[in-house]
């Protein structure tokens, strides 16, 4: 649960807002058509990859739902949701398998 | 074929960006239903759609205001996962560079992941002026970007009558699994993918969740050395 006061969320809000316009109008409305150094677009590239698999780790490992106790059904969906996105390269039907197995393994497993 | 205007170009761009409402509803709903459940408002929801409009991130700091992270971390970590939208913004500027300031501005605001796919596709197959491919770009956002308000609110209208058993804490996860196994494309991403999970979860004892921001900071430097060290083999063979 968020136990923030209303003006600390809407300071993240509005600062996340902020941040994330000036990251998309960075090149095209600031640096214009001069050329960015190839090992900076590079690293820009890794972002993504470097960022999410770390913050969903510790959550599929110890999920705060179960008191931080590893969860066979949980583990299950994770690892349905990672290989179907593996082999079909489509978010949505990744996140059906690994909605679908999360409930079927909750339902079977308990 | 009849001569392309800026009025044509929205149009066509509005058509290319309609298959992308099969992603953004069901994201924006869901993104709707997690921020209530973590214990926003309505507004506040909504306010997060409108303002920042870039779901993974949207995801990440709400998962991190649920973790009691501070404003600081909150912030560097959503912004660290928005960070390849400068990228985009690089791609984006031969194409769109000369259009005047106020509609690169606007272009901004509805830079996504799907809006850029949608345009940057089209722009390398057919070179326009900038003010034809703003409007092209603009015409794609027009589809994608009202849906993804109108989910993201009916999900927060329905969020709190969702029960426990439905598991949706574990629809971040879920989500973030979803959206990264696809960019997994190369050994590069799945070093650097590897490196953030191993480092994230030896790093997990830090306060504030800065062992996910020394995990990124790591593992970014690692996708590139290896995609660099890959190119290097491959230039030797041939």
């Amino acid at each position: 649960m968020i136990q923030l006061s209303s003006l600390e969320i809407w300071t993240i809000i509005v600062l996340l807002g902020a941040g994330t316009f000036l990251i998309r109008f960075s090149f095209i409305g600031l640096i214009g058509e001069r050329q960015m150094p190839g090992w900076v677009l590079r690293l820009l590239r890794f972002a993504p990859v470097a960022v999410m698999p770390g913050l969903v780790a510790p959550l599929i490992l110890w999920p705060p739902a179960t008191g931080g106790e590893t969860d066979p059904a949980r583990l299950l969906a994770a690892a349905a949701a990672l290989v179907v996105g593996l082999i079909t390269k489509n978010v949505l039907a990744a996140i059906f398998g690994g909605a679908v197995t999360l409930y079927a393994a909750l339902f079977l497993i308990g | 074929m009849p001569a392309s205007t800026p009025k044509s170009a929205f149009w066509r761009g509005f058509r290319g960006g309609l298959p992308f409402i099969l992603v953004i509803v069901p994201f924006g709903t869901l993104f709707g239903v997690v921020g209530t459940e973590a214990g926003l408002d309505i507004f506040q929801v909504l306010g997060f759609s409108f303002l920042v409009i870039a779901g993974a991130a949207q995801f990440t700091a709400v998962q991190l205001m649920s973790e009691h992270a501070p404003t600081v971390v909150v912030l560097s970590t959503a912004l660290a996962v928005n960070l390849r939208m400068a990228m985009y913004s690089a791609a984006l500027t031969p194409h769109m560079g000369a259009a005047p300031l106020w509609q690169r501005a606007l272009a901004s605001y509805f830079m996504v992941d799907q809006t850029f796919a949608v345009a940057h596709g089209e722009f390398e197959n057919h070179k326009r002026p900038a003010r034809e491919n703003v409007a092209f770009f603009l015409g794609a956002a027009f589809a994608i970007a009202p849906l993804w308000y109108l989910a993201t609110f009916v999900g927060a209208a329905a969020g709190t009558r969702i029960p426990p058993e439905f598991a949706l804490d574990f629809a971040v996860p879920i989500t973030f699994l979803a959206i990264v196994a696809p960019m997994l494309k190369s050994l590069a991403h799945v070093a650097a993918a590897v490196t953030s999970i191993v480092l994230s979860l030896l790093l997990v004892w830090m306060p504030f969740s800065a062992g996910l921001l020394v995990a990124a900071a790591v593992a970014m430097p690692v996708g590139a050395g290896v995609e660099i060290w890959m190119e290097a083999r491959r230039d030797s063979a041939e």
